[in-house]
Parts: C-alpha cells; structure tokens; sequence
C-alpha cells in the first residue's frame, strides 16, 4: 500500500531493528528448517512473508531482499526496477519520471537512509544485479541462510 | 593556479601514432583502451565531446554526414542508444560504421531495451569494430517514447551494466564465468545528474557509480552553474575529482519557448528562471542561447574536477563548431579528424610538383 510505503521509510530505524531479529530468529531456527527441509519451509514461510511485505513496502517478492540498504523503500517499485538508483529522471519535486503521481522510491530510500544511524547506512553500497530465478521464493529464508553460512563458517 | 593556467603548460597533444582510420591505436601504459578520448583526458587536456543523433534510416551517409559536422571539434561522439526510448539506428551500427573511418566513438547502452546476454553480445561486437568507449545508462522509460506499449527490460541497471563491461574488461570472462580469449578493451562512462533530487545524495552517487567502474562521467545538461558548483564542492570534499574524469553537459536552447517546452517535458532537465528571462529578453533568442551555452563551458573551465564539457545541441548539431570555436574550450587543439593528414599532404603535393617543374 503506497500510504504504508512512506510510513514504512518514516519508521526504518524500527522496522530496521524489526528485521535485525527476524533474522536472528530465522537463523536461529534454521537447523530446523534443515530438518524438514528447506524447499518444505518456502511455501508456509511466503505465505507470511509475501503479504506482510506487500503491506508493509509494496513489495515486489524479488527474493533478493535489499530493503536494509535502502532505508526501508523497496526498489522493485521503481519502474525501471533499478537497484543502484535513482536515475536522472527525477523531477524536481521529487516524483518519479515515469509515474508522476508516485514518489521516486530512491528520493524515499535516501529519506529512509537519514533515519538510520550512520553505521547502519549501506545506500552507499552498490547493488548487485538480480537473479530472476529468485522471484517469488522466500527472501527472509535466503537472509537467514547467508547468516547460518557466516556463522558455520 | 587555475585550472585553464595548469592546462596551457601542457605539452602539444600528439596524434603522431595514429594507424589508419578504422584500425586501432597502441594502448598506453596505464590506459585500458586504446582510445582518443582517455589520451586527451589522462594528457590533463580538456576534452570535448559530443552528442550524434542516429537516423531514421538505414543509409550510411546519412551518418558520415552527421559525423562530418563535427570533424575537428569534437574529440568524441556519443551514439546515443533509444534516446528518449525512441527508435534510431542502434548504437552499436552507427558506432560499427563510423570507427571504420577512424572516428572516436561512445557508444551508449541503455539498460530499457536488452537484458545481459545481449549487452554482453554487443559489448564484444563493438570493442572488436573499435569501439573504445562505452557509455551504460538506465535509459529513459518506455513511456517517454514512440513506443510506450513496449515490454521495458531493465534487467541490469547503469551501475551492474558498468560493473558487468568491467568484469570483461578486467577479468576477461562473462558474468557466467565463460571466457573471453580477447577481452574488451573499454574505457567506461555512465551519466550523472547533480540537477535532480535528491541532492544531497548526487555526489554519492557518483562515488557508487566509480565504485562500480566508471572511469568518466558525462553531466545532465547544465543551465544553473551555481548549483553544479555546490556539486562540484562535494564532490572534491570527497576527492572524487581525482578518480574520474567529469565532462559537463551543456548545450543551446533554441529559444524561451523551447526552454520552457523542455523544463516542464523532459524529464531531469533543470532550466532555472534566470535562463529563461534572459532568452526572453533577447533581440535573438537563437544566438543567446548559443551565448549561454558557451557562457556555461567558459565558467566549466575554470572548476577544478572538471575535465572537458559534452556538448548536446539536439537538432542544433551545425551549431557545435561555433559553440566550440567561440568557447576556445579546444584551448588551441585540433582533434583528430578523418583526412587529417591526407589533406596536408595532398595539399602540399601539388606545390612540390610546380616547384619541381620551376
């Protein structure tokens, strides 16, 4: 919901922390999602996921999830669907070039950014490109993988 | 010392190495491409570039002829890539024909219209037809085109197009891991815009976009020269300056009408007020805005981190050459042009045969 959207990047620093432990939550539980199996935990964990994000971020299920890095506004809303925004088209009030009456999701992200700490800024980190493989499955349980993998290793 | 005074101590640019036009020129130690335009920019020159619209049509002389009106003046051409996600010549056939009459060539990639195995494709293609420059933009969107109904791509966007060319370039190998038994040797460009918000952000931007490979940057137009100082401020405060070549954007406006016309339709160009009164209050509003054009590369060559202007006279291209002379901006160099040489010479034979037979 585009409303929630703005909400959501006035509130990052919260929904930021929010994340922080729901992946360590995630992390915590994975070796039992090992247990039953990963590919068995995607559809319930979506089923969650999906509308919690769309309400939340209007998110798009990439499955790459990069909110953490651009201060709680989800890229995939751009139309352009750029990672490393925003492009040159911005208007000067600040909306977005393709659809005017929507704010440029990277003037939200940078605005989002602004509410985090210094040290929890990442906007300056360029993204890597999508894998479109990954569209539809569950972002949290890939972000709760690499935690498991840095931990294990 | 100014920037101008640093640059008048240089030695004269030499195009002494040049190999016949189509053919590629030695690689300099230190540079990635066999290119014009990174000698000029890494001799401390200031270079000049230029923007070369692709026609409706599938004649070559149409091209040569578009190309010729810069020959001597300009030290590149872009070959603009969809501009406005309209449908020209591509990029790639325009930069395919013009480097074989030894023309510098930037060739744009705009991310709208093919996903990374095309880009990929096309990167090879044109760095073994002598493309030594490549320019990756996101591109304008679909909807600012003639063709709105089209599926937009946008599978990488600028920053992983230029971290994908370098990735050729520099571990020679696609991003699949495959590799390349000739890599391609580019020097890498992406577009700014210090014009559009957020502003803040901009120069940070700028520092992701070298991050992600770009070697030079070429600037959304400019028409508000102390906001591109403010800019330009942040930008040395973080010495990125230093770790890439920036060219300006400028160019003329045809009159109050069009700048109003552009202001309010294109997307990202910022026209302050001041501009357009002053076009309105001109007796020719056309030479003005040619005289603020070159107002703004005069003021550019006096910033420090500003290492050439690209001039983007769109349906003004006859025009570049006086915007260039009047400017001085060549600052007393003349860019390799086809017939360079073959002119002096054949100019000269003629008089060696008359003085032979006095």
């Amino acid at each position: 919901m585009y409303a929630m959207r703005r909400w959501s990047a006035r509130h990052s620093s919260t929904l930021k922390a929010l994340y922080h432990q729901l992946e360590n939550l995630l992390a915590k539980l994975y070796p039992q999602f090992e247990k039953i199996g990963i590919q068995n935990i995607e559809k319930p964990l979506m089923f969650i996921e999906k509308p919690t994000k769309s309400f939340l971020f209007d998110s798009q299920s990439c499955g790459q999830c990069t909110l953490g890095s651009t201060g709680m506004s989800c890229p995939m809303n751009c139309p352009k669907t750029i990672r490393n925004g925003p492009c040159g088209g911005v208007r000067a009030n600040g909306k977005c070039e393709v659809k005017p009456e929507m704010d440029c999701v990277w003037v939200v992200a940078w605005e989002g950014t602004q509410n985090l700490k210094p040290e929890e800024r990442a906007i300056q980190i360029v993204q890597p490109m999508l894998d479109w493989r990954l569209k539809g499955k569950s972002a949290w349980l890939r972000a709760a993988e690499q935690k498991v993998r840095e931990l294990r290793s | 010392m100014s920037a101008i005074l640093k640059r008048s101590q240089l030695p004269t640019f030499s195009y002494a190495d040049e190999p016949t036009p189509g053919e590629n020129l030695p690689i300099l130690p230190g540079h990635v491409s066999p290119g014009r335009l990174e000698r000029v920019l890494r001799a401390g020159h200031f270079a000049v570039t230029t923007e070369i619209a692709p026609p409706d049509s599938a004649d070559p002389e149409e091209v040569y002829a578009r190309a010729k009106l810069f020959d001597g003046y300009v030290d590149a051409m872009n070959a603009t890539d969809g501009s406005g996600a309209h449908c020209h010549m591509s990029s790639v056939g325009m930069c395919s024909l013009l480097t074989r009459k030894g023309y510098a060539m930037v060739m744009q990639i705009s991310c709208r219209d093919r996903n990374r195995i095309a880009i990929q494709g096309d990167v090879l293609g044109a760095a073994a037809m002598g493309v030594c420059n490549i320019l990756c933009l996101s591109g304008d969107g679909v909807q600012a085109g003639d063709h709105p109904e089209a599926k937009p791509v946008f599978d990488l966007d600028s920053m992983t197009a230029l971290n994908t060319i370098r990735t050729m370039r520099d571990e020679s190998r696609f991003l699949s891991g495959r590799k390349l038994t000739y890599p391609p040797k580019v020097f890498l460009g992406g577009a700014a815009n210090p014009f559009a918000p957020p502003f803040d952000y901009r120069p940070l931007r700028l520092a992701k976009k070298i991050a992600a490979g770009a070697q030079f940057v070429q600037t959304q137009y400019c028409f508000d020269m102390e906001m591109f100082k403010t800019y330009m401020q942040k930008v040395r405060d973080l010495g990125l300056h230093e770790q890439v070549f920036i060219l300006l954007g400028v160019g003329p406006l045809a009159s109050a009408k069009t700048a109003e016309w552009i202001r309010s339709n294109v997307a990202g160009v910022h026209i302050p007020d001041s501009i357009i009164n002053r076009l309105k209050g001109a007796q020719n509003q056309k030479q003005e805005g040619l005289n603020i054009c070159i107002d703004m590369i005069n003021q550019a060559r006096e910033i420090e981190g500003v290492h050439g202007v690209h001039i983007m006279a769109y349906r003004q291209e006859h025009n570049v050459a006086e915007i260039v002379e009047r400017s001085g901006a060549l600052e007393g160099r003349t860019p390799w042009h086809p017939g360079m040489y073959e002119t002096n010479e054949s100019a000269n034979s003629p008089i060696t045969t008359e003085e032979a037979s006095v």
